[in-house]
């Protein structure tokens, strides 16, 4: 079954088309790469599947329902790009709250905390911790509730490379266990981690691919210059 | 969900010990200046003195405004922090969310109308005739009315310069009217009017019957239904004012 089902999807923002019809499934158990330019609507999407984006027409159904529905709230984890945790909390005190939120008890709170490599770092506040960390610590919040979704907004962004592999492993398994995830990048390298790439351009879905087909369609075994190519072809420049 | 939601409040609360320690010591010091202020003023036979009866109405006033604030900022930081947007994609109900916030600044407010009354019961030998549990369940009620109005509030506030500013429009009309800086019967019959529907005129009111009578009257019951009647009305407005979908 489809986790995620997209039709005819537009959103406007302000007075400005932001999504002009984008229509794609997302298997269950997959990771979904979202990628695209600064500005291309991944945020826009991803808000739009967990229910928080007012959209124009279309229709979004998220694990059968329609997107934003009460019985999802316990089924779908949002991580927003920007950090969204309390400042003036440490790091367990936050994911303490939001495990409490989704029923779970401390037990599973200290566990997402060493998920995202933050044992160390538990007792401090986030306000004193540094941008990457802050940004795990907002993950921290949504793993805790072990969703069957996971929208995920640039969740590797401003980490290092150890720490980067290390959260796409995470992903992986994750997915490997049976969870959905969609995460955004706009690191091409990334997209070589996901099962599954939507590549977003201007608001249009420019291609709903594989890594290996992207490689094969762009003519070349690097994912940044395929993705190029990729665009030149759509925009009719000659690549 | 409530309780982890005041206990987060709280805790936030803890990790800021100045804000405690201003919230406990202000109104009591406040006060002090009144009472110095006051002391040596003649007090007519038969009346009761100006420290008793404006100082009684202060233990109401501070917690109401003191709660306004501070809930419109918290109430602000959780929209511009994201946070309130994130809260609204998990199973926490907005009323959950709500009155998680109007019980850890009602508790809150307890423990400052606690130390206040305290302090100026023995030092500034503030005289009561009925009971001072009650001027402290007014005081908590008088906090969760600021709770509930600062939340209502920072719905239209779009900064924290904004939200300050709704301190003194919200609050000061309900001080001018209130009949503390000019009884209610000698003013303009609209003035009067006005008065009669803002809620803090009924929480003076308990206030100045608590501190005449020894009983407890069927009065200050009402009064306290309408001041606890206008933070439900205010608490469910801001319910409505929290919007999962926005563009
Ligand atoms: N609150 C808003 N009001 C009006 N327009 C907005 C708003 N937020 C975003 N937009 C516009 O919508 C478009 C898509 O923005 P979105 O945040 O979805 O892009 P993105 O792909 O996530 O970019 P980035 O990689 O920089 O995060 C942009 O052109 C942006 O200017
Ligand atoms: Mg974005």
């Amino acid at each position: 079954m489809d986790a995620v089902v997209v039709r005819d999807l537009v959103v406007e923002r302000g007075r400005r088309g932001v999504l002009h019809g984008l229509g794609f499934a997302i298997p269950t158990g997959q990771l979904t790469g979202l990628l695209g330019p600064s500005g291309s609507g991944k945020s826009t999407l991803m808000r739009a599947l967990v229910g928080v984006q007012r959209v124009r027409s279309g229709e979004v159904t998220v694990l059968g329902e329609p997107a934003g529905s009460p019985g999802l709230r316990r089924r779908v984890g949002y991580v927003t790009q920007a950090p969204s945790v309390y400042g003036d909390l440490t790091v367990r005190e936050n994911v303490r709250y939001f495990a409490a939120l989704y029923g779970r008890g401390a037990r599973e709170a200290d566990a997402a905390v060493a998920d995202v490599g933050l044992a160390e770092a538990a007792h401090q506040l986030v306000d004193d911790l540094s941008g990457g960390q802050r940004g795990r610590a907002s993950l921290a919040c949504a793993l805790v509730g072990e969703p069957e979704l996971l929208v995920l907004d640039e969740p590797t962004v401003g980490l290092d490379p150890v720490l980067r592999a290390e959260l796409w492993a995470r992903f992986a398994a994750l997915a490997a266990a049976g969870t959905t995830l969609v995460v955004s990048s706009h690191v091409m390298d990334e997209a070589r981690r996901c099962d599954r790439l939507l590549l977003l351009r201007d608001g249009d879905l420019l291609a709903d691919t594989t890594p290996a087909r992207l490689r094969a369609d762009g003519g070349s075994p690097d994912l940044e210059e395929a993705f190029l190519a990729l665009v030149r072809a759509s925009a009719g420049v000659p690549a | 969900m409530t309780a982890a939601t005041a206990g987060r409040v709280l805790r936030q609360l803890r990790h800021d010990p100045r804000t405690i320690a201003m919230m406990l010591a202000v109104p009591g010091l406040l006060l002090g200046l009144l009472y110095l202020l006051w002391k040596d003023l003649p007090t007519p036979p038969g009346q009761v003195g100006v420290f008793d009866r404006v100082g009684l109405t202060m233990l109401g006033i501070f917690p109401f405004v003191v709660m306004f604030l501070v809930t419109s900022i918290a109430m602000l930081r959780e929209r511009t922090s994201g946070t309130l947007e994130r809260l609204l994609t998990t199973p926490l109900s907005r009323p959950a969310l709500l009155l998680g916030y109007g019980i850890a600044f009602g508790l809150a407010a307890a423990l400052q109308a606690v130390v206040t009354v305290a302090v100026a019961t023995t030092l500034y030998d503030l005289t009561v005739a009925g009971s001072l549990a009650l001027v402290v369940l007014i005081a908590v009620v008088d906090a969760i009315l600021g709770v509930a109005l600062g939340l209502l509030a920072s719905a239209f506030a779009r900064s924290e310069f904004q939200a300050v500013q709704f301190m003194p429009v919200i609050v000061l009309p309900q001080f001018f009217l209130c009949g503390l800086l000019a009884p209610r019967e000698q003013m303009a019959g609209w003035l009067q009017a006005v008065s009669d529907v803002l809620p803090l005129t009924y929480a003076v009111d308990a206030l100045q019957e608590v501190g005449r009578s020894s009983e407890v009257t069927g009065r200050i019951w009402l009064d306290l239904a309408a001041v606890a009647g206008t933070a439900v009305l205010a608490l469910a407005l801001a319910a409505g004012t929290l919007r999962r979908r926005t563009s």
